[in-house]
């Protein structure tokens, strides 16, 4: 509590005790199921992300084993398709928006001052949706029916009368689970973002990480309700008989490629916009300045948000659309690129007029910037509709993608770990260990999806489990291949470096970066309740532009879970309200639930008596309180009073 | 004839060519911002230390960053005219007349017919597609299963064949050789092998193929072949495939009838030699598991003998 520990007159002790027992998650077995703390869920969010990075990892390296050599009899291609299908499926469902969400999680509550997440409940159910949806689709895959046919399951081949295996079902309900969690993280990261700021953060103080994950959330708000439109559509087909992709009797085998890229293309934003958001932290960090450009990297984000919603045809530039719609969906995607130029420039900005220091997460940071940008630029390559028409589905195609999403989530997330890591647990992460790992990954990952590019340019299609000799294609692959094995050593080393840490790292203190937001303004890890005194906020970065003298908020109750709700704009300070304690109801809702997606995927009347189980579930989380019960029915008007000192907090910006 | 390896920067046709030029307009530009952005990035490091910057000094960082906001929306809005002038470009080669191919895709094989308004005289083969050398060909493309894409990067950028729609790509070839092609859109368990061959051949060969490809299936000639003969008429192969002049006229597999002509069998994965042959017959799902032709219970020298067969059916 380094902010508060010069303040004039300390909170009493026992005050302090109080509330923290009062935050605290039950102890042992029951905590772990009923806990509804940010930070327990946000830490499991990324480490069950992390695990499925590790299996998606591990999918991609058969799959450079199988390909190092032509007719390679390895692997045939059942089992092939099954990898690769699954290597998407986890990356992108699993792994890239689970684990930005895990990170939102755990961070916008810190970073706005607030002691927990809203809707404390949901994200605890959202989590265990979503360790559900890991175990539902890794069980399949141990028992041969993992997808097969892609992260995108086209119909018509997903039809039963092409696939009569349930490997498309399972895929279509890993997409239920994946849409129920996000969709519900996103809500509680948007109330938390636009209500549970600490007192003077209004929106133009808002940190820039928070900003990208509300976009963000609005994203996954606008774009998940295709994709599932789209899996529910086609789980119908397969499962009663419907014909919404059936030609033969008036469906469309295109509707479903328009469904799912109109939230596949948006997707791409919402894994890597979060990305950038934690790159204008560290660089704000890490170049000992203010980010510059506040109001352009915001609103580059929210502009990239709305754009990224305009140019998904062009993944579909291939089956032949009329020029006029071409034309369109060429410029937006290329128009696309300015705003994340921009973001580059303000970032370049910020390390010329400041003072750049190299840490571990600085080298991450370089990472992205040169991978991320390289992939950019191919991205805009893809965009321009006649060149795409050469290049798209090809292994041009797997080399812009994954220099896309490595550079602009992968890198930053590594970042993001080295950075946020002392204050999780405590303790420091070796920059030895740490520039070793980067210098594996960075290498590894050039090596092995540089090539790739040629061999696209070369005319090797995406999804093949083999090529013949004589297409000349066996060297580079060689060389992605052995480029995979220092991908994974590089992972290796971090994961040593992080349990090293974890045993034996220095004490972090509560601000070893220096940095400037509010979640370095309490101890490391954070005590249960975030802040002993939530702060309140004289600029964009509190740290820095706070005087010593800053008020904190006072006037909450110390023994009921009780937190503040200001106002959206200004952050001006609106009521109380009391926060549910934990609760084993969210786990219990989402083991009903999941018994009902899974059997759903071999009789449709799973929905029927699915239901039962999740609405007796539901009726006992939602089961009212008493009034000295605490809970929730008597708000807002008990809690009417507003705790703040009269002073309004100072406006204006820097 | 001169095989020429799939490249998309190797251009045998106008639109290939076109876009090529595209290609190489778009690389060198990404390839200057490229080192531009990372230089000032590198040179942002390497100033010397300086003390914190004051905000209200950022004026002329202000002025820098916004100029290179238009400076990048400048070169993308040249970029996408560069890419709409190329679209235009490729989108049709205006000709009065084309020779006209109508291509279907099945897993995993591709259909390929040649149109003509008297019925008899229309021609279907399978994954080999000859047009003359420098006339425009019109494809019109379709699906009779799942979705796959028609790619021969020589020559032109993909197609997708959808189910339910056709569509129409114009292609030409420049110069005469064997252009290697492949299904870019998955489409199942033999996606990988899902190849074909386009023969650009000067006009008199192609006519001359193509009065050849309108004739039925030879006689078998020889002890060898007859029984080979013998073998497919006897089998389960008349269920699936037409030899035209014979009793087999199914229309599930590709056609037969001249199929010793191909350069390549089970698209473009083995030789059309008796020895391909036979190896594919022995056991079709063994070289490309999960297509849709079954094992045969053939005896060993009934495979030999319809490998003869088919060899001969030129």
């Amino acid at each position: 509590m380094s902010a508060a520990s010069d303040r004039e007159l300390p909170p009493l002790l026992e005050d302090a005790a109080r509330l923290e027992r009062t935050w605290a998650e039950q102890p042992g077995l029951v905590g772990w199921l009923t806990s509804v703390d940010h930070k327990s869920i946000g830490i499991r969010y990324l480490v069950t992300a992390f695990v499925m990075f590790l299996a998606g990892g591990v999918l991609a390296a058969l799959m450079r084993l199988q390909l190092s050599r032509p007719e390679n009899p390895l692997i045939g291609p059942d089992l092939y398709n099954q990898i690769f299908a699954t290597h998407g499926t986890t990356m992108m469902f699993l792994f890239a928006v689970p684990v930005m969400q895990g990170l939102g999680i755990y961070l916008v509550p810190l970073m706005v001052g607030a002691r927990n997440i809203a809707f404390p409940r949901l994200v605890a159910f959202s989590y265990w949706i979503y360790l559900a949806g890991c175990v539902f689709l890794y069980a399949s895959f141990l028992m041969n029916t993992g997808p097969d046919l892609g992260w995108f399951e086209y119909p018509p081949l997903s039809e039963q009368i092409y696939t009569a295996t349930r490997r498309p079902d399972v895929w279509a309900q890993l997409i239920t689970f994946t849409e129920v969690g996000s969709l519900s993280v996103a809500v509680a990261i948007i109330t938390t973002a636009f209500k549970m700021r600490a007192p003077g953060m209004s929106l133009d103080r808002v940190p820039i990480f928070v900003w990208a994950e509300v976009v963000t959330s609005f994203m996954v708000i606008f774009a998940m309700p295709a994709v599932m439109l789209a899996s529910t559509a086609l789980i119908l087909d397969r499962l009663v008989s419907t014909h919404f992709f059936d030609v033969d009797r008036g469906g469309d085998a295109l509707l479903f490629q328009h469904l799912f890229w109109f939230f596949g293309h948006p997707e791409v934003y919402i894994i890597f916009l979060p990305g950038t958001g934690i790159v204008s932290t560290l660089v704000g960090t890490f170049a000992r300045r203010p980010v510059f450009g506040y109001l352009a990297i915001v609103l580059s984000l929210v502009s990239t948000a709305f754009i990224g919603f305009g140019l998904w045809v062009h993944h579909m530039f291939a089956t032949g659309l009329p020029q006029l719609g071409a034309s369109f969906f060429t410029a937006a995607s290329i128009i696309v690129a300015i705003p994340t130029g921009l973001q580059f420039f303000c970032w370049i900005g910020t390390f010329w007029n400041g003072v750049p220091t190299i840490r571990t997460p600085s080298l991450w940071l370089f990472g992205f910037f040169s991978v991320f940008l390289l992939g950019g630029l191919t991205g805009v390559m893809l965009g321009a509709e006649a060149l795409n028409s050469q290049i798209h589905d090809t292994y041009f195609v797997v080399a812009h993608l994954h220099y896309v999403l490595i550079g602009g989530a992968v890198f930053p997330l590594f970042a993001a770990f080295s950075y946020w890591f002392p204050k999780m647990t405590g303790r420091m992460m070796s920059a030895r260990l740490g520039a070793w790992s980067f210098g594996l990954f960075f290498t590894g990952f050039n090596l092995t999806f540089f090539p790739m590019h040629v061999l696209g340019l070369h005319g090797m299609p995406r999804r093949v489990y083999t090529y013949l000799p004589e297409t000349g294609w066996g060297t580079l692959n060689l060389v992605a291949s052995a480029g995979a094995v220092f991908l994974a050593l590089g992972v290796t080393v971090f994961i040593v470096d992080a349990v090293w840490a974890l045993a034996a790292g220095a004490e972090a203190g509560d601000n070893p970066w220096e940095a400037s937001t509010l979640e370095w303004a309490t101890s490391s890890p954070p005590p249960n309740s975030n802040f002993i005194e939530p702060p309140t906020v004289a600029g964009r970065d509190p740290i820095w532009d706070n005087p010593p003298d800053q008020p904190v908020v006072v006037g909450l109750r110390t023994d009921v879970r009780d937190v503040l709700i200001t106002h959206v704009l200004d952050a001006e300070p609106d009521h109380r309200i009391e926060f549910p304690d934990p609760s084993i109801w969210p786990f219990l809702t989402a083991l009903a639930s999941t018994a009902l997606f899974v059997g759903s995927i071999f009789t449709p009347w799973a929905v029927v008596y699915g239901a039962v189980p999740v609405f007796i579930t539901m009726v006992g989380w939602f089961w009212p309180k008493k009034p000295d019960e605490g809970g929730t029915q008597l708000w807002p008007i008990r809690h009417r009073t507003l705790p703040m000192p009269n002073e309004a907090p100072a406006g204006g910006t820097p | 004839m001169l095989g020429i390896a799939p490249s998309v920067l190797d251009p045998a046709g106008p639109q290939a060519a076109h876009i090529s030029s595209l290609w190489w307009l778009m690389f060198w530009v990404a390839t200057a911002v490229f080192v531009l952005v990372l230089g000032f990035l590198l040179a942002a490091f390497l100033r010397r230390p300086r003390a914190r910057v004051p905000i209200t000094a950022d004026r002329t960082l202000t002025r820098a960053v916004a100029a290179s906001a238009v400076v990048t929306a400048l070169i993308l809005f040249g970029l996408l005219v560069a890419s709409m002038w190329t679209s235009r470009a490729i989108a049709s080669l205006g000709a009065a007349s084309a020779v006209t191919v109508n291509v279907t895709g099945h897993q995993f094989w591709w259909e390929i017919e040649y149109e003509d308004a008297v019925p008899s005289r229309r021609v279907t083969t399978a994954n080999e597609i000859h047009i003359p050398v420098g006339r425009p060909v019109v494809l019109k493309v379709t699906s009779r299963d799942v979705i796959h894409s028609f790619w021969a990067p020589n020559l032109h950028g993909k197609r997708d064949l959808v189910p339910g729609i056709t569509s129409a790509i114009w292609l030409q070839a420049d110069q005469p050789a064997v252009y290697r092609g492949q299904c870019a859109e998955f489409c199942g368990r033999q996606h990988a092998h899902m190849a074909f061959e386009v023969v650009a051949e000067p006009q008199a060969q192609f006519d001359a193929w193509l009065d050849a490809q309108r004739q039925p299936s030879i006689a078998p000639a020889g002890d060898a072949a007859i029984r080979g003969r013998d073998a497919f008429m006897r089998a389960q192969c008349i269920l699936c495939h037409t030899i035209r002049g014979t009793g087999a006229g199914a229309l599930v597999g590709p056609d037969l009838t001249h199929v010793g002509s191909r350069g390549k069998i089970a698209s473009g994965t083995l030789p059309t030699t008796a020895a391909g042959l036979a190896q594919w017959l022995r056991d079709p799902q063994h070289i490309k598991p999960g297509n849709q032709m079954p094992p045969s219970p053939l005896a060993d020298g009934d495979v030999q003998a319809m490998a003869v067969y088919l060899e001969s059916l030129k």
